[in-house]
């Protein structure tokens, strides 16, 4: 698990200053012992933001690449209709989700401990110090597709108090970025082992809902996908806490 | 307590949207991959008004607007009862991943709004919602919108250009990535009233098969479409 606390270093040079202050008057009586030792004000204690993010795998055989969650206060994963950017495009294809936590809005990320394997799930925690995150957002990737993805966009937390939980079921999405083959060499998950990013875009480049895979069972010959792999929405249960 | 329910009554009558004129921006996003929809309909209306509702059947304004994508005879059913209505905001097709917006005046007493509108390639399936209460509170309200089956024509999945009410086959595939040759699906059609749409079968054989349609493109998952709307 990575956690990264890009916006703190902002406010902490408010602070280093007011400490460099200090000293310099801490200084400044140590050379005059008739001055009496100046109180030292503690500062305030930093405050630190957490969000703990449970995912649970509602499908019956598709596996989850390991969870992104992302804190940011500006930008979204990704808007219906318009083109993946291509840190999504890499998570939606091969389940690498470490261009997306790299993303230039990303205050705070984490990753997911592994692969959430069908009925099973994973909690991951984010946090941030000194600076209230407004927004989350979580991918993940369905690993036995071409290129879905479900996750939580945006999600605001301007409203989130300490202690308090939102749960919800989300629907996946399909990045429109690799063509809905289904077959063995582009779909990377356990079912093929097929390669998984791919630069091309041979796809409508928007992203939409996902209409679901066909599979080989329901009438779609190239498929190395069976009627096991097939989902519907919702594919996952998430809970956000704010445990801090 | 006779007293009581009618002081509650007259209470909610006073609170209910439905004594407003508002000011309303209507965004209708498609969120599918592959499916179109034909002219959009976006009225608010009274509560005598149903446009559709589940397990019920549909009227033959409806099933014109769900078998041809032709939606006058559900504006003059509208009209009939002082309906406000945005009729076609995107002036023909909404493509897939696109988005179309309308303002809407509503006049006092018009607190329902209901939004419909083919999905094709299908037999009659369409998306929509009925008689969603307006909100009083000025802001932002998003929702998804589901795909029903109007229940009145078997989804045979053939593309023949047949899009008057009783025609049996889908009249066009407006991406033109379907098929021809199929034999049809099915030629019954059991549930008879408006009820979720099972989603299209397709096949992957462009040139026969049972079906027209290609079951990697015309395919679905709910939801198929997303409504934004803000109170002014």
């Amino acid at each position: 698990m990575t956690i990264s606390y890009k916006n703190q270093f902002a406010r902490k040079g408010t602070w280093s200053a007011i400490g460099f202050t200090i000293l310099l008057s801490a200084c400044g009586g140590s050379d005059n012992n008739s001055t009496p030792e100046p109180v030292t004000p503690t500062p305030p204690a930093p405050v630190t933001y957490t969000y703990e993010v449970s995912v649970t795998n509602l499908t019956n055989a598709q596996p989850l690449s390991p969870v992104a969650v992302i804190l940011h206060n500006e930008g979204a994963l990704f808007e219906l209709g318009a083109s993946a950017t291509v840190a999504l495009e890499n998570l939606a294809e091969s389940g690498d989700n470490s261009e997306v936590l790299a993303q230039d809005m990303v205050l705070a990320g984490a990753s997911g401990s592994g692969v959430i394997m069908p009925g099973m799930s994973d909690t991951v925690s984010v946090s941030l110090i000194d600076t209230k995150p407004m927004m989350l957002s979580t991918a993940t990737m369905l690993v036995n597709t071409n290129d879905a993805f479900s996750g939580i966009n945006a999600m605001s937390l301007e409203n989130m108090a300490v202690g308090e939980s939102i749960s919800l079921r989300t629907s996946s999405y399909d990045s429109g970025t690799e063509k809905n083959s289904e077959t063995m060499a582009t779909i990377p998950g356990p079912a093929a082992g097929g390669e998984g990013f791919n630069v091309e875009r041979d796809d409508v480049d928007f992203i939409s809902m996902h209409s679901g895979v066909v599979s080989n069972d329901d009438g779609l010959m190239q498929s190395v996908l069976t009627q096991a792999h097939r989902f519907d929405n919702p594919t996952l249960a998430i809970s956000v806490t704010r445990v801090e | 307590m006779k007293f009581i329910k009618t002081a509650s009554a007259i209470a909610l009558a006073l609170s209910s949207s439905a004594l407003m004129a508002q000011e309303l921006e209507i965004k209708f996003t498609n969120l599918t991959q592959g499916i179109y929809y034909t002219p959009i309909l976006m009225s608010a209306h009274d509560d005598s008004m149903s446009l559709f509702s589940s397990g019920t059947a549909a009227t033959p304004e409806l099933q014109m607007m769900a078998e041809g994508g032709n939606i006058s005879g559900l504006v003059t059913l509208l009209e009939g009862v002082n309906a406000n209505n945005a009729a076609n905001p995107a002036e023909g097709l909404l493509a897939p991943g696109e988005s179309t917006t309308a303002m809407l005046s509503t006049d006092e007493g018009n607190g329902y709004l209901s939004v419909v509108t083919m999905l094709l390639p299908t037999n009659d399936g369409f998306a929509g919602v009925s008689g969603w209460k307006i909100p009083t509170e000025a802001g932002t309200y998003t929702f998804n919108v589901n795909a029903y089956d109007a229940g009145t024509e078997a989804n045979n999945e053939v593309i023949n250009g047949a899009g008057a009410p009783g025609a049996l086959g889908i009249p066009v595939a407006p991406g033109m990535d379907a098929g021809t040759g199929g034999t049809g699906v099915t030629t019954e059609e059991s549930n008879k009233t408006v009820h979720i749409h099972r989603g299209s079968l397709g096949d992957d054989d462009l040139t026969a098969g049972k079906s027209d349609l290609d079951n990697t493109v015309h395919r679905w998952l709910n939801p198929v479409a997303r409504v934004t709307v803000t109170v002014k």
